[in-house]
């Protein structure tokens, strides 16, 4: 028996790219990289999007995407380098010794067939239990990931089950063939922080009752903490770092791992109320279109000049829908705003040019926020021109200084979105929202999609330019670390009601109300033994009532 | 620039030739288009490199200034169903709701109708000269064009830069110029070449059947009419314009596909 499951010695892999308008041309996206992984454990490997960890966790089903060449290195797993193995060895070998379980699990099961019938298919087609068999292991992995009903649970449609449900789903089509390693690829990013926490929770339990080796990759520091044995930390395709998790997170040697440890550094004195709030949100219902259940209920919030308001839920908690109420996108069936001392008209057509200008809003998804066929000087002029009637040499200076102000230099103003990165797409962003010199920007989960780093400088970006330009922000976000940094007020919403509202000190402030307490408690902590702490701590509160 | 692939090349040449020649028409024919310099059906010789037609005429003259009517309609009738169509389409996307069902339904209404015979009624009433051929063809094909820059619309004006500019108070025409046109040039610019071909066998076939361009004028689908008793004996007079009809179609048409083969593998870069 070979010591290690795994080792990969200095992995080489490469890429063809087609830059939009370019030439095609080869990138290397793996420089080397080593790694060994023991029986029974769990490697977490971390790092930013384009770090190679995905690569490099297909590799070791010895799969490259299309386009990616595996051009060097050797992968050993149980023994022998599978990089030289045969179709038919591969095909033996992937979904049986090797098998994957991927971020989006709504995208990888077959909405025709029955849950059952996809979670043994491997395990059949590769001989290793019968269809009986197969089934009776497949219920016993439902009940331990704590499905619900797990007798029946594969008699449903893929559409049947929540996010969260089907995600354990695929870790249970995982682990039925029995195999050596498992390749975790992000299993918990696309859900709910409440859904997470018992997907990770399940996922550790099921890796440590079957002894499975696991390889577990992600970009949330505090998940790869709680479910790992090593982590590798990754940058730009290198090894920054390969340790033990305590060591690797109590006491890294890397200023790159310092600076992941140490994200969400920021600190932002939580401001007091003043007299005359700056947007002020009263009873506010609202409903789709052709609907007939209300969205929003009865919402109140209000927000101060130059302070900033986090509106934070989950999905389908509405809080995207108050932004679009707020904006004027969805005119509210009852209830107002009032803005800067004035009325807001519900809808948008109605509503003053100052209005528009002085209510801007960011996106999300930055690069749909932005015209593709349009530079960055338009994305940014227009504004100028729109609100100001800049021309000609004042707007170029304008659209100059705000690049000044969102750290970008001169080259970027005849650029492209396609052309920027998604940190730099953000910025041009927000330099759109200030070019109109607003009092208030909604900031609707602007540094979701971005990278932790990333994130961090949009959000430090946000609060300079708060302190220099005045302008108050509502957060709407599901990331609660983010708003325990920045928020001066924070309004929890649940099902289209707030449940729980007022300044940040309040608010996270003990006796919480349930929901809150179960929002809170389940954001990952980058900390050794978070999650069983919480749960147990569950576990004693349900035995309680 | 990035390479040209050689179908493409070839297309582009053809069409190039095709384009200067009906432009310079006067310079290379050798002959004046109605005037009769000759027998019946004579062979080909070198006075008369083509061979004259039915009653006399030189007919590689006869072809060129043909092909130049042809294409002036069949571009002229394009440039109109593109304008109209893209417009409305665009309109009917940005605003929705009734005008959007009104427009579309009638647009259905039209498009349920053959596109022949509906332009054969209508050309049976309307004096036929070449502006009204050029207004019916174009409102006809304009059916089409709306189907797609609708389709191509509706999937922009939900983006999130549309919604900016809504946000900011943008008037229509800046959404839909600004916004959502450069967006949906490429499968535009794909489809204009293909319609542009359409629009050259619609108006041969119009000729043909003798409701289009009229006598002493004629296009390339009039040419074929007048020649076309002359296969019987064997004269293959008529098949010139038919071959010219056929090489500008396929060149036009190697040109499209490059297009679009281009445009659907570069979404979203810079340019068009």
């Amino acid at each position: 028996m070979p010591d290690n499951l795994l080792e990969i010695r200095d992995l080489k892999i490469e890429a063809t790219v087609c830059p939009p308008g370019g030439r095609p041309h080869d990138i290397t996206i793996v420089h080397g990289v080593s790694l060994k992984l023991k029986k029974g454990k769990v490697l977490g490997l971390i790092g930013e999007s384009g770090a190679g960890k995905s690569t490099i966790g297909l590799s070791c089903m010895a799969y490259g995407r299309a386009g990616v060449r595996i051009t060097g290195g050797e992968v050993f797993l149980n023994g022998r380098d599978i990089l030289k193995s045969g179709a038919a060895d591969l095909r033996a070998l992937r979904g049986k010794e090797v098998t994957y379980v991927a971020q989006s699990a709504a995208a990888a099961f077959n909405p025709a067939k029955k849950l059952m019938n996809q979670v043994i298919e491997t395990t059949i087609h590769h001989g290793v239990a019968n269809r009986a068999a197969a089934e009776k292991r497949a219920v016993s992995l439902f009940r331990k990931l704590g499905l619900p009903n797990p007798e029946t649970f594969g008699e449903r449609y893929p559409h049947q089950v929540s996010g969260g449900q089907l995600q354990r789903a695929m870790t249970v089509m995982a682990l039925c063939p029995e195999p050596d390693l498992v390749v975790f690829d992000e299993p918990t990013t696309a859900l709910d922080v409440t859904t997470q926490i018992e997907v990770l929770a399940a996922i550790k339990e099921a890796i440590r009752d079957t002894g499975v080796a696991a390889l577990y990759i992600t970009h949330d520091l505090a998940v790869v903490a709680q479910v790992s044995d090593d982590i590798l930390v990754l940058r730009h395709g290198r090894m920054v770092e390969f340790g033990p998790v305590k060591q690797t997170i109590e006491d890294p040697h890397e200023d790159y791992t310092r600076a992941l440890v140490s994200v969400r550094s920021i600190v932002h004195e939580e401001k007091q109320p003043t007299t005359e709030p700056l947007l002020a949100v009263e009873s506010v219902t609202a409903r789709y279109r052709g609907t007939n259940f209300d969205v929003l209920k009865n919402v109140s919030v209000e927000l101060y000049p130059g302070q900033n308001l986090a509106v934070v839920g989950e999905s389908g908690s509405g809080k995207s829908t108050l932004a679009r109420a707020i904006t004027g996108l969805l005119p509210p069936s009852q209830g107002e705003f009032r803005f800067a001392g004035r009325m807001l008209s519900p809808e948008l057509k109605h509503r003053a040019r100052e209005d528009l200008r002085e209510l801007q809003m960011i996106y999300q998804m930055a690069d749909v926020a932005m015209n593709p066929r349009h530079t960055v000087g338009t994305i940014i002029g227009r504004p100028l021109e729109f609100y100001f009637g800049l021309k000609g040499e004042g707007k170029r200076q304008r659209i100059q200084e705000l690049l000044d102000e969102i750290e970008m230099g001169k080259g970027f103003i005849d650029r492209y979105p396609a052309e920027l990165s998604g940190g730099q797409k953000q910025r041009v962003c927000i330099a759109r929202a200030l070019a109109a010199r607003p009092k208030m920007i909604i900031c609707d989960e602007v540094t979701s999609a971005l990278d932790p780093l990333v994130a961090d400088g949009i959000l430090k970006l946000l609060l300079d330019l708060q302190e220099t330009e005045g302008v108050a922000y509502l957060f709407i976000t599901h990331d609660l670390a983010m708003v325990k940094a920045i928020a001066d007020s924070i309004a929890v919403m649940y099902r289209g009601s707030v449940v729980r509202y007022g300044p940040k000190s309040d608010v996270l402030a003990p006796p919480f109300d349930d929901y809150t307490d179960l929002l809170l408690s389940s954001v990952p902590e980058t900390e050794l033994g978070w999650l069983e702490r919480v749960l147990a701590h569950r576990r004693i509160e349900s035995a309680g009532n | 620039m990035t390479r040209i692939p050689i179908s493409a090349l070839v297309g582009l040449v053809l069409t190039g030739v095709f384009f200067v020649v009906a432009v310079f028409g006067d310079f290379f024919a050798p002959y004046g288009m109605a005037e009769i310099v000759g027998d019946v059906w004579e062979p080909s010789s070198s006075e008369h490199w083509l061979g004259t037609d039915a009653i006399g005429r030189d007919l590689l003259s006869r072809v060129i200034f043909g092909g130049r009517l042809t294409i002036l309609i069949a571009t002229a009738a394009t440039i109109l169903s593109f304008t109209t169509g893209s417009i409305l389409g665009f309109t009917a996307a940005t605003i929705g709701g009734w005008i959007d069902q009104a427009l579309s339904r009638f647009v259905d209404l039209i498009m349920a109708i053959p596109p022949l015979i509906l332009a054969l009624v209508v050309l049976s009433v309307m004096p036929v000269t070449p502006v009204v051929l050029i207004v019916v063809m174009g409102l006809l094909d304009s059916t089409r064009v709306y189907r797609l820059s609708r389709a191509v619309a509706v999937d922009i004006t939900v983006m999130d830069y549309v919604e900016v500019a809504r946000l900011r108070g943008e008037g229509r025409p800046w959404v839909i110029f600004r916004e959502i046109l450069p967006n949906a040039l490429s499968p535009l610019v794909a489809e204009l070449g293909l319609r542009f071909i359409f629009a050259i066998l619609f108006i041969s076939t119009l000729s043909f059947l003798g409701l289009g361009v009229q006598p002493p004028l004629a296009d390339w689908g009039g040419i074929v009419k007048e020649n076309k008793e002359g296969l019987v004996y064997g004269v293959a007079a008529a098949l010139v314009p038919a071959i010219a009809i056929a090489v500008l179609a396929i060149s036009v048409n190697l040109v499209a596909d490059w297009v679009l083969n281009r445009t659907s593998s570069l979404k979203g870069s810079r340019g068009a």
